[in-house]
């Protein structure tokens, strides 16, 4: 039961660092943004050449599944996405499908279709008892990472300079570049970070979540579940989400496996009935 | 013409223009001419017609909420798969009828379209996205799952369906149905011509353009999308239909993601928010895909996803522009005709 629990808040831990990014890009920015995993399967990717190809031992192909999706992250968004931000959602749900249809026919042509599988180090491999819980130790080291990650994220939106910047530009572009504010470099660096934890997810997500060519579209819906449930107006209703989701998928797979993702879907059209901003929406925006 | 119409009171212009929109063009004409002249020659491309015919169906069927209503819709496929199963499990229990099984795919898809329409009509944009993505996901998920009635990932099985009107058998070449599925988009494109013209659609483009005024000058927003959407429902119900009976088989692939995301491509290539552009985008994509299909098989997706990249830089606007200054120069006749009224 409490082994469960644990399975289930790690991998909405991991739900969480895949998604925040787009909690940003959406919930904030306002941009619907359907490629956020191809992001994340190009972090996985990334861990699993380095692995396989380069000998790169996992725990230092997660800096590089960070940076790399981070780069691609930035040259699209100067290139491509930067001409979108005022455009009706129909456009902007148009291009990322294409984005995405792309990002999955590429890796297919690069990659092959199979599913990879990422080989563990020997230190993160089975598990351990603590007071009666059986504990993975990757699951361990899961919750580990990405609590220090959410936990900095927290604090850098709401602590930092850069954090104040970014909630200014969001809340009112005109009056942000008014003040000052370099509102395109403040996106693009958010975008790019975004990006990047969206690959250190998938990178992190490959052993969890699988990883082939068609990641993008299979977990769309989660991380999109996560952001709407959680609401868009901070970091902290996105974490809360991502727990939940996280939780009711590891235990109704677990309990009733008959009905599939079938209670995360009904759960989340409940919830979006009774609160469509969301359920940790602060009022009146 | 300006200076006659202008002598008119206002209402008499308005309804004087009205009317012109909505009166046939020579175009129409020959269009469905030819089409159903199609149906003598090329025997070989039947099948690949038939499926284009379908497609247009439910890329119009879209085009009612999309286009003529505004609302963004990541689930229509929810309809369209349903109203496959509908006529799927139908035949398989021996009930092979192609007509009835239409109308009773029409009916289930617009029941499901009734409900759910209340949810589509709260929140946002991303609320609606969600929710008609979360109702296809749903419904995936249940096809998927309920194996002993739709036969799960392998698909449904033992379709048996028979005789159009009890005269015409679908043959290998495909004829049957692509006269069989061109008949069936020729009627609902003649009563959806009726309708977008009528106040009914002069309603829902209020509604898309500017919700609070068009609530402001007393049209009940809510009621008129509730029935858009029913009405886009029954529609995708019956191309999903026609598809299952044209191919004699319904599997998980007709409530795909894949499905909402291409037939929104097919609407926005050939234009939303006018009848004849769902056609003419299953026209374009259909053959854009085959022949890309060709020369990489298993790629394919990649170019349509460029294709669509471009478009939406390019800026869809200024695309119909181009598209029809070139319409007009391949067809100064019809242009002339057009400008002469």
């Amino acid at each position: 039961m409490l082994t469960i629990l644990f399975d289930g808040i790690s991998t909405g831990m991991l739900l969480f660092v895949l998604a925040c990014g787009l909690a940003v890009t959406l919930g904030l920015m306002n941009f619907v943004n359907l490629a956020h995993g191809a992001f994340a399967m190009v972090g996985g990717y990334v861990t699993v050449i380095a692995m396989q190809r380069f000998g790169v031992p996992f725990l230092a192909t997660l800096p590089l599944a960070f940076l790399i999706a981070a780069a691609i992250g930035l040259v699209l968004e100067r290139t491509l996405y930067v001409h979108l931000y005022g455009r009706s959602h129909l456009d902007q749900v148009m291009f990322s499908i294409g984005l995405v249809f792309m990002a999955m026919a590429g890796m297919d042509w690069f990659m092959g279709s199979s599913p990879q599988n990422v080989i563990l180090p020997e230190a993160l491999k089975g598990r351990f008892d603590f007071a009666g819980i059986g504990i993975g130790r990757y699951r361990l080291f899961l919750v580990v990472i990405c609590g220090i990650l959410a936990v900095a994220l927290q604090l850098t939106l709401s602590k930092t300079r850069f954090g104040s910047r970014l909630r200014a530009a969001v809340d009112d572009q005109r009056v942000a570049r008014g003040l000052g504010i370099r509102v395109q470099t403040i996106f693009a660096a958010t975008f790019a970070v975004g990006s990047g934890l969206a690959g250190l997810g998938g990178a992190l997500g490959a052993e969890i979540l699988g990883l082939d060519p068609s990641f993008p579209v299979k977990y769309m819906v989660f991380f999109l579940i996560v952001v709407t449930v959680g609401g868009t107006s901070s970091i902290v209703g996105p974490f809360l989400a991502a727990l939940m989701l996280g939780i009711a998928d590891v235990g109704s797979k677990y309990y009733v496996p008959e009905l599939g993702s079938f209670v995360i879907y009904a759960v989340m059209i409940a919830v979006l009935i009774v609160r469509p901003n969301g359920l940790f929406a602060r009022p009146g925006r | 013409m300006t200076d006659i119409t202008s002598s008119l009171p206002p209402v008499a212009r308005a309804g004087r223009f009205l009317a012109g929109e909505a009166r046939w063009s020579w175009l129409e004409i020959g269009f469905w001419v030819v089409a159903f002249g199609l149906a003598f020659f090329f025997r070989s491309n039947h099948l690949l017609f038939a499926e284009i015919a379908i497609l247009a169906l439910f890329a119009v069927s879209l085009d009612i909420i999309l286009g003529y209503a505004g609302i963004v819709s990541l689930g229509h496929a929810a309809f369209f798969g349903l109203g496959a199963y509908t006529v799927g499990i139908m035949a398989r229990s021996g009930w092979g009828d192609p007509l009835t099984g239409l109308a009773a795919a029409g009916v289930t898809a617009g029941i499901l379209g009734f409900f759910t329409s209340f949810l589509v009509l709260r929140g946002s944009d991303l609320t609606r996205l969600m929710i008609t993505l979360g109702v296809a996901s749903l419904l995936h998920e249940t096809a998927n799952k309920l194996d002993w009635l739709t036969g799960g990932a392998d698909g449904l099985q033992g379709m048996m369906v028979g005789p159009v009107l009890g005269r015409f058998s679908f043959d290998l070449y495909g004829t049957t149905a692509y006269v069989y599925a061109l008949s069936v988009l020729f009627v609902v494109v003649l009563g959806l011509r009726i309708l977008v013209h009528s106040p009914f659609g002069h309603a829902l483009r209020a509604i898309r353009d500017n919700p609070l005024r068009a609530r402001a000058i007393g049209i009940p927003v809510n009621r008129r999308l509730i029935a858009a959407y029913t009405l886009a429902a029954v529609i995708a119900g019956i191309a999903g239909a026609l598809l299952a009976q044209t191919s004699g088989f319904a599997s998980l692939d007709v409530l795909e993601f894949h499905r909402s995301a291409d037939v929104m491509l097919v609407l926005v290539i050939g234009g939303s928010g006018r009848l004849y552009g769902g056609i003419l985008g299953a026209i374009v994509f259909r053959f854009a895909q085959d022949a890309i299909s060709t020369i990489t098989p298993q790629y394919w997706q990649f170019w349509i996803g460029m294709g669509l990249v471009i478009l939406v830089l390019a800026g869809r606007d200024r695309l119909e522009t181009v598209g029809r200054k070139i319409v007009g120069r391949a067809l100064p006749w019809i242009a002339n005709k057009e400008a002469a009224r």
